[in-house]
This record gives structure tokens, C-alpha cells and sequence, in this order.
């Protein structure tokens, strides 16, 4: 078992033969999903990497049942891209697009209120259920089946926490990348309540970072309904207060969002929070046993 | 993206929110000049910085006379104005903004942002105006009115009625108010600004409302779609090697350690950061390369870092995923050579093509210390800048 996505998840790619959409797809296949095809409007019916081109989405998910979709359109035509998958009944909607204005996912998040489809990003590596399907940017050879589940808003970080679950024998269950900007898809507690319902997940690591309360959020979850051990490390601690760091949500401002606030609260629902982080991988590994 | 207040004011105008009369001026003559244009008998001059706190720094002035605003101008232009927002070197003053004062009633604060919490536009209202609104939220949440707009329906009557009443506003005051309150939001949704601040909002001896200050900050990611908004940046406010980076696709902070850090990726940046610093060192700065680093921005970024004086260390830590190993490290090379690197770097590849990167930079004849173990790099980098 897994969580959101399996070897049966059929994907197909919005931005399809773009420079980045072509790059990523032809990883993905090497990886071993099933994309089963792309839309780039205008393109309707050429082949490109082996698959169909189609022009809408809608197309593309009556012909080949695709189920999933990964995002590579420019930040102005994101929130076109994630509406478009959304109304013709694609179930998880995968954005990797970075840079797309705050105000385009207020709206998109208004649209998408009340019902039961997934967004993953923007501004995210992905999601990957190790050695079954891969949904975005990440490297696959540093992955493993396995039985961590790992959920986190930065990219890179996320390759690091992986890594060392890999290095110390553990593997992962799922890797949900949640993505870096304000307003966004899946939040920790929609990730973490899927790992807790999980079977193949046995321990679960949460990846943070300065800004918002979500880190807070998902202490008060965890703490009331989660049983599995959890590894949490949060990156800021040393970020000056007013400076967006790089990721568009990575701001302290007026002392909320502080690393040392989410540290505390994470701390308090029992999480065990590594204060260096290369100490996610022994953590788990201990925390497992 | 910041904006000076006299600009900020310009939208104000454009969006039907009452300011006061005012132009902006670069010279103590030319501010005598505006003052005379203006007309009256009293002006406020405020130095233009981005950056609040202006009036205990002695950065605002009410003047009886042209004579008092030349005054005022020739000693604050061409200044660095110290608040408690802009750290110990100040920001330069090169244009006053001056202003017809008014007779005021009463002082409140007004603001409308993009809320990430309820993933709404919200309006924050308090009847304590002129203060620091964090701090009225410490210290009086009672005084403190906040509500969303619904994106479908958008700002109703109702919502400024509610804030107009807990003023204590009567008669066509309500309406001023809905006006002000109206203009925000659409200035908020067709700009793409994430927050507008009236503080203080002011009611005069005539019973008219006056936005008596005015700050703007504009969503980066947005920029793009509004040339007006991206022309009145002020590179000089901001910090000369932020802005130098910003062109070269980098994300960088100065900070004030000396140990230089070259990271992939924002999380990995900031943990890299906290890592030196559990280790005993302090970052000098925090610099993303961005997912698809060339050679060519690895080379910049390394240029960027050796430009701060204090750097006694160099530590280069890179997760491949997307950006390839042996790029970053023919990039670094690249850089050491072209610009000649006197200090020691530690570099840490990892991911993809990760082998093949140690090689280039073990091959390279550079003094270059390769590691593979994040932790142990930078204990090493630590111990490095303390040496030198």
C-alpha cells in the first residue's frame, strides 16, 4: 500500500512538450509510471515521447482514463492548467510550477472548496510512491520501497530526508512534496491523516519550514490522532525576521511563523524534532527500532 | 516589491482613496518650490524610505514655513535614515514628500492583505491608529476588527458598515469609509499588492477621512503583469547585492556572519544555515541557485559571495536532482579561476551525478576540500573560518 498514488495510477502531463514537460516525462517513464499521454493545446494529435498529444484535458481523460495530472505550464497559465484538470475529473493534480501569483491560488482554491480532488503544489517537487510511480521532479534513484512516509514544503530538503531514510535501511511508503508558497494544495494534516490510515507506513517524517501556522496546525493533529512515530525537522532557525527566504510562504512576520514556535508546538504533540538535518534518518531508524 | 509612500499615494488617488495634498521633491529648493504649488500654511515633509518608523527617527517634520521645509530637506536628503525597521545602516533619503496638513480628529488603522492562514483577502481595522499594529494585537485584541471577502461575492456594504460603526462613525461618514475601503480592495486585486496599509487613517475637524500614510507591498511573483507597478521600484532601497542577484535568477540575503553558503533549493538553503550555526559559525548569507543552475549562474552566485568582505569560508552544498553534479562542480571551478578564490571551500555534492562531480573538483588541482557527509562539512567549514 501506499498513499494518493500507485503502480496503477494512470498520469498524463499538462505542458507536455515544453522543454521542462518533455525533460520530466521522459524521467517518468524511464521511472516506470504509467503517463499515458499530455495535453499542449494546438497539439491535438501528435506524438510526442511515444504518447498522445491531446488539446484539452477533458480529451485526454476520456480516451486514456488517466486519473492523475502533472503540471508544467509557465506561472501565468498555472491556475488555467489546475482548473482545467480539475473540471474534467482528474482526481490528483500535481503543480509543479513555481512563481505563480498568490492572488491565481486564492481563486483556484476558492473554486476547488468542498470537494474531494487533490492538489499537490505549487512550487513542489512532486509526489512519489517509490519503485511504483513517480508524479513530478525528483531524482528516483535516491528513493526505496519502504516504510517512512515522508511530507514536506521544500524541495531539496525533502531529497535530503529521503536520502538518509534510504542510507539507514528504511525506504519510503510515499513522498509528498507540499510545495513552498503561501497558499497552496495538501497540507501537512491532509498528508499525515492519510499516512496514519496507511498499513505500509510505519513512521512518518515532517519537513517545515518559518512562515504560517500549518507546522502548528499539524502538532494539534497529531498530537489528538496520530500513533505512529513522527520525525520532524524545521528549516529558519536562523532566517531574519521580515526577509522572504526564497520560497514564497518563507517569511517571519510580526513574530508569527517562527521556527521556534513550530519547534515548540511540534515538540509538545510529541514529535521528536532533530535539531541538525542530518539527523532525520537515525531518528526514524531509532524511532522504528 | 516595496513602494515609497508619495507613490503609494499616487495609486491612492487613482483608486478614489482621500489623501491629503501632496507632491514629492528632490531638492530642499525644489521642496520650497512644491510647498508654494501646494499652497497653505503648514506642511508635513517626510523623508521617503522604505521602511516605517520614520516619525521617532526623525525622519518626518511639521513646517510653519518654506524657509522650515528648505531647512528640513537640506539636512535630511542625501542621508541614511536610521529606523527600528531598517537595521543599523539606515536607508538613503534622496526625495522628500511634502504635504498640506490637516486638522486631526481622531487616528485609526486600516489594512487589507492576502490571509495564507484563511487563504482569503481580509481587512485587519483597529480604533487604536498611529500604533504598531502587532503591537495592538499583543496588547488590546478587543480593539482589533478583522473579516474575510468572499472571492465570488467580493467586498460588501455591510462589511465597511461594520468597521465604519465600530469607529464610531456617523452620517456620510459610513460612505467615506465604504469608499476608502472599496478602493483598497480593488487596488489589492487588480495590482496584485499582498498588503495595503492606512496607518494612521485620520478623521479631520471637518469630518472628512484622510489616508494620512500609505505602504504597499506588491506579490514579486506577479510583477511581470504590471509594468507600472515594477517602474516605481527603488533599487536603492534595497540591498545593492539582493538586487544584483534578483537579475541573475538567484534568491540571496546578506546576513551578517562570514561563513559563505552556495545551496540548491530554499528549505535545503535555510537548513544549510541552522546547520553552521549549530556547528558554532554564522552564515554570512543565504543564496539559492535555483533548480536549473548553469555554470554560468554558479559562477555569478560564487561572485556574489566572495563580494562580502567578511566571508572567511566558503561552503558549497548541493542535493542534485534537477541540476546535475558535474554542472555545479564545472561551474565552481569556473568561478575559482575567473575570479581568483583566497578563502577556504568546502564543497558537498550529492544526488545526481554526484561521482562525477567529486572527480571534476578532486582533479582540479584547486583547493577545493571535497566532502560527502553534510554534517561533517560543516563542522569542517566552521573550524575553517575560525582559522584564517
Amino acid at each position: 500500500m501506499s498513499i494518493l498514488i500507485n503502480k496503477a495510477t494512470k498520469v498524463i502531463c499538462q505542458g507536455f512538450t515544453g522543454k521542462q514537460g518533455t525533460f520530466h516525462s521522459q524521467q517518468t517513464l524511464d521511472y516506470g509510471t504509467q503517463l499515458v499521454g499530455g495535453v499542449t493545446p494546438g497539439r491535438g494529435g501528435d506524438t510526442h515521447l511515444g504518447l498522445p498529444v491531446f488539446d484539452t484535458v477533458e480529451q485526454a481523460v476520456q480516451i486514456t482514463g488517466a486519473e492523475a495530472s502533472v503540471i508544467y505550464v509557465p506561472p501565468f497559465y498555472a491556475a488555467d492548467a489546475i482548473l482545467e484538470a480539475f473540471d474534467a475529473g482528474i482526481k490528483v493534480i500535481v503543480c509543479i510550477t513555481e512563481g505563480i501569483p498568490v492572488l491565481h491560488m486564492l481563486r483556484v482554491k476558492a473554486a476547488m472548496a468542498g470537494t474531494d480532488t487533490v492538489l499537490i503544489g505549487p512550487n513542489c517537487p512532486g509526489v512519489i510512491t517509490p519503485g511504483e510511480c513517480k508524479i513530478g521532479i525528483m531524482p528516483g534513484f535516491i528513493h526505496q520501497p519502504g516504510k517512512v512516509g515522508i511530507v514536506s514544503r521544500s524541495g531539496t530538503l525533502t531529497y535530503e530526508a529521503v536520502h538518509q531514510t534510504t542510507r539507514e535501511g528504511l525506504g519510503q511508503s510515499t513522498c509528498v512534496g507540499i510545495g513552498g508558497d503561501p497558499i497552496h494544495g495538501m497540507n501537512f494534516i491532509d498528508v499525515i491523516s492519510r499516512f496514519q490510515a496507511d498499513d505500509a507506513t510505519h513512521g512518518i517524517v515532517m519537513v517545515g519550514e518559518i512562515g504560517g501556522s500549518e507546522e502548528e496546525d499539524a502538532a494539534e493533529y497529531i498530537k489528538a490522532h496520530v500513533t505512529k512515530p513522527v520525525v520532524g525537522y524545521i528549516a529558519g532557525q536562523t532566517a531574519p525576521p521580515g526577509k522572504r527566504m526564497g520560497h514564497a510562504g518563507a517569511i517571519v512576520t510580526g513574530g508569527k511563523g517562527t521556527a521556534a514556535g513550530k519547534i515548540a508546538a511540534m515538540k509538545a504533540a510529541g514529535v521528536d524534532v532533530v535539531s541538525s538535518p542530518t539527523d532525520i534518518g537515525v531518528a526514524m531508524k531509532k524511532a522504528l527500532g | 516589491m516595496n513602494i515609497h509612500e508619495y507613490q503609494a499615494k499616487q495609486l491612492f488617488k487613482l483608486y478614489g482613496i482621500a489623501v491629503p495634498d501632496g507632491l514629492p521633491a528632490e531638492s530642499p529648493g525644489h521642496a520650497e518650490q512644491v510647498a508654494r504649488e501646494l499652497g497653505g500654511s503648514a506642511w508635513a515633509v517626510k523623508a521617503q524610505v522604505h521602511a516605517g518608523g520614520r516619525g521617532k527617527a526623525g525622519g518626518v517634520t511639521i513646517a510653519k514655513s518654506y524657509e522650515d521645509i528648505a531647512e528640513f530637506s537640506r539636512k535630511i536628503l542625501g542621508t541614511h535614515l536610521v529606523t527600528k525597521q531598517t537595521g543599523p545602516e539606515g536607508l538613503p533619503v534622496e526625495m522628500v514628500f511634502v504635504e498640506k496638513t490637516s486638522q486631526i480628529d481622531k487616528e485609526f488603522y486600516l489594512s487589507c492583505l492576502v490571509d495564507r492562514g484563511s487563504e482569503r483577502v481580509i481587512f485587519i481595522a483597529s480604533s487604536a491608529g498611529g500604533m504598531d499594529i502587532e503591537e495592538v494585537a499583543e496588547t488590546s485584541p478587543d480593539q482589533i476588527v478583522t473579516f474575510e471577502v468572499s472571492p465570488a461575492a467580493g467586498l460588501q456594504p455591510y462589511q465597511c458598515r461594520n468597521v465604519a460603526f465600530a469607529f464610531g462613525f456617523k452620517g456620510d461618514q459610513l460612505k467615506k469609509l465604504e469608499k476608502i475601503m472599496s478602493g483598497m480592495y480593488t487596488l489589492l486585486l487588480e495590482k496584485d499588492a499582498n498588503q495595503i496599509e492606512i496607518n494612521p487613517l485620520v478623521t479631520t475637524d471637518t469630518g472628512d477621512l484622510l489616508a494620512l500614510d500609505a505602504k504597499i507591498n506588491f506579490d514579486d511573483n506577479a510583477l511581470a503583469a504590471h509594468a507600472d507597478i515594477t517602474a516605481m521600484r527603488d533599487a536603492g532601497q534595497e540591498d545593492e547585492k539582493e538586487h544584483k542577484a534578483q537579475q541573475h535568477g538567484l534568491n540571496y540575503i546578506t546576513l551578517d556572519g562570514t561563513i559563505g553558503c552556495m545551496v540548491n533549493g530554499a528549505g535545503l538553503a535555510m537548513a544549510t544555515m541552522d546547520l553552521v550555526k549549530l556547528k558554532g559559525g554564522k552564515p554570512a548569507n543565504f543564496l539559492d541557485v535555483g533548480g536549473g543552475a548553469s555554470t554560468e549562474r554558479v559562477a555569478e552566485a560564487f561572485k556574489l559571495i566572495l563580494s562580502d568582505k567578511n566571508v572567511k569560508a566558503v561552503l558549497v552544498n548541493i542535493f542534485g536532482g534537477i541540476v546535475k553534479c558535474d554542472i555545479i562542480a564545472e561551474g565552481i571551478l569556473a568561478a575559482v579561476k575567473e575570479v581568483g578564490v583566497n578563502v577556504p571551500v568546502v564543497v558537498r555534492l550529492e544526488g545526481t551525478n554526484a561521482p562525477a562531480g567529486r572527480k571534476i573538483l578532486s582533479e582540479s588541482g584547486l583547493n577545493l576540500i571535497a566532502a560527502e557527509d553534510l554534517a561533517v562539512a560543516a563542522e569542517q567549514i566552521v573550524a575553517l573560518a575560525e582559522g584564517v
